[in-house]
């Protein structure tokens, strides 16, 4: 048996994700001795057709020829998995959805007429079946070098779906925001990133996207008691992960609440 | 020390604020890496320490439900707080450590245990309740047929430096659990802060050895006085009580009890209060490979059983709602626990309580299932 054909894809997106891959130096050696890259057009002019038996997708769904493009390599690829927040939840561009994007052209554009774009950003998951979901804006080397290495030893991949804060735990760090009262999504946010900004004294962001049974409510209910008004804890929420489902609605909810007090 | 190695009677002595100085460098000399309070990330955290000035000297911590702030004292004290959010679990029980390392070669896998030199501990500042949590660590960790000997092979090794509280904070409630706040056992040495010194109950022959390099004064009872006002203004100032009577039984018999759900509603499953508890010992051991597959490392890391995958099981999880989660921490934190391993597995220094970012308070939990127990 030959190496698995690795292909990587892009979407809408900034490319910070495949970046990651590149930037994996101490391993990038080891994944091109594993596997044979036949599309990657961040590291290489040189593109290959599919089949694929791995196929690393990046950014989300916002035109209808992406809608198109994405079927076919769902068809080029036995294993299919989408890396970053963008393809996993639609991105910091689906902060559009919902809005007048007709309007955002006009503003946006000196002759809309010749783009085409549609409605929402979406991820990959509402276009094709995903095998697996790399979170994270950007995504973790070192979490993508597990899952690229449990596929080659056929086992599960390693990406806890646990809290920042046990990872803030771990590492020493005090919270930030019983100790300063510092606005931090860790509790409902999922691990990943290894709690990089509440150790430089910064609360999370969410760039990983919700934790598994994040208490959304409760963490914004605490905050508003605490004297935050709803538009700030809505718009903590409002972020690269925006559209995934669990952020999306408390966002929604508070915002709704907003709306009714006025 | 343990607490069989500590001897009967403690004698006392007087040691000045210039000599207790000088207790760094008699550490040092002894080989001992010093931990202990010290300010950093805005609290007051248990780190390596090489003088006094490291200490928090002037500062206090104000504690409730949700909440830690570092205020100024307006005075010289080093020990004037309570206890913050590291425990000494961090130093005996590492967060991340690796058990075992395998390597494939061409006559099979070798296994290594990874060489480690197992370092030896001064903890400076240790509190009451700290005490009571390290006795019930020794017990989970070296009080049973298996023994891990990484935490053992520290602990033992380990020096013990005790401080009597002498204030409280408003999340403090170890009268409650009978852990303190005076330090009774287990413990080479105690002080007791006073205006201009210390007054040190020596308890065993490692502790001599470290008061005898130190020049000390007789404690006179006027000494003796202040060090029991002091001690005292700590008990006067809790507040906080949690009724331990027949606690196992009142919440064993009420696992449908409608405040599980209630507490739901409120806990966000973050594991904080796993992570801040000086006795929670929850860990996972996970095997990592290299891209290769030819070199492995067997790591064990803390866990909480707030981890939603925590409880995952031959295709399933346990404990698949935070409701289940969060009552399966306490009841075995308050009643369990009891059963098995013959103490209560809290210690009442109030760190879940301080560290939940949602302000939840397990006393005020316990006391709503007791009022309206079915």
């Amino acid at each position: 048996m030959g190496k698995p054909k690795l292909g990587v894809f892009k979407f809408a997106s900034c490319d910070g994700c495949q970046l990651s891959l590149l930037d994996a130096e101490d391993q990038l050696l080891a994944v091109a001795d594993a596997v044979e890259i036949r599309h990657f057009p961040e590291a290489s002019s040189r593109m290959e057709a599919g089949p694929y038996d791995i196929a690393l997708v990046e950014g989300s769904i916002t035109t209808p020829h992406d809608a198109e493009r994405i079927q076919q390599i769902r068809r080029d690829a036995k294993f299919l998995m989408t890396i970053g927040a963008c393809a996993t939840s639609g991105g910091i561009q689906a902060l559009r959805n919902g809005a007048d994007t007709a309007e955002f052209m006009r503003a946006v554009y000196a002759s809309p007429e010749y783009i085409q774009v549609l409605d929402k950003s979406t991820p990959i998951a509402e276009h094709v079946k995903v095998d697996f979901e790399l979170r994270g804006c950007p995504i973790n080397q070192y979490q993508l070098i597990e899952v690229i290495q449990s596929l080659l030893a056929g086992r599960n991949p390693r990406t806890p779906r646990h809290s920042v804060c046990l990872d803030c735990k771990r590492r020493g760090t005090v919270c930030v925001t019983v100790a300063q009262g510092t606005p931090c999504l860790g509790p409902v946010t999922q691990s990943g990133c290894n709690a990089i900004c509440p150790s430089y004294h910064r609360g999370c962001y969410g760039c990983y996207g919700p934790a598994a049974q994040p208490n959304l409510v409760s963490l914004s209910t605490h905050a508003l008691n605490e004297g935050a008004s709803a538009a700030e804890v809505s718009h903590n929420l409002r972020n690269f992960n925006v559209y995934a489902p669990a952020f999306r609605n408390e966002s929604q909810r508070l915002t709704d609440q907003i709306k009714e007090q006025n | 020390m343990s607490e069989e190695s500590q001897t009967e009677i403690a004698r006392s002595c007087f040691l000045s604020t210039e000599q207790f100085a000088k207790l760094f460098e008699v550490l040092h000399a002894l080989d001992y890496e010093v931990i202990g309070p010290t300010i950093d990330q805005a609290a007051i955290v248990y780190d390596r320490l090489t003088s006094v000035d490291d200490l928090p000297r002037g500062w206090t911590d104000i504690q409730e439900p949700g909440k830690y702030r570092l205020e100024k004292r307006g005075d010289d004290a080093l020990f004037g707080y309570v206890v913050g959010p590291h425990s000494w679990k961090q130093k005996l029980f590492p967060p991340v450590s690796t058990l075992s390392v395998a390597d494939r070669t061409d006559a099979g896998w070798q296994f290594t245990e990874p060489e480690q030199e197992l370092p030896k501990f001064a903890f400076l500042g240790v509190r009451a309740c700290e005490l009571a949590a390290l006795k019930i660590q020794d017990r989970v960790f070296i009080g049973g047929p298996y023994v891990d000997p990484s935490y053992q092979g520290r602990r033992n090794k380990a020096l013990i430096i005790a401080v009597n509280c002498t204030q409280a904070a408003s999340t403090c409630f170890c009268t409650s659990m009978n852990t303190g706040p005076r330090c009774k056992a287990g413990y080479d040495l105690a002080l007791t802060e006073l205006a201009d010194g210390f007054v040190v109950e020596v308890a065993t022959p490692e502790g001599e050895i470290v008061i005898n390099a130190l020049e000390t004064q007789i404690a006179t009872d006027e000494n003796q006085r202040q060090a029991e006002a002091a001690r005292q203004q700590a008990v006067d100032q809790i507040t906080k009580t949690l009724d331990t009577t027949d606690i196992r039984d009142l919440l064993m018999s009420n696992l449908e009890h409608p405040q599980w759900n209630d507490v739901a509603e409120r806990c966000l499953s973050c594991t904080n209060c796993t992570m801040v508890c000086p006795t929670c010992f929850c860990s996972s051991v996970e095997e990592v490979s290299d891209l290769t597959g030819d070199h492995v490392e067997r790591e064990r890391k803390w866990d909480s059983c707030f981890n939603v995958d925590f409880s995952y099981m031959n295709g399933g999880l346990v404990r698949n709602s935070i409701r289940n989660r969060y009552r399966q921490w306490m009841t075995h934190k308050l009643a369990t626990w009891i059963d098995q391993f013959g103490t209560s597995g809290c210690v009442g220094c109030g760190r879940c309580i301080t560290w939940c970012p949602v302000g939840i308070d397990l006393t005020r939990e316990v006391a709503a299932i007791r009022e309206t127990q079915t």
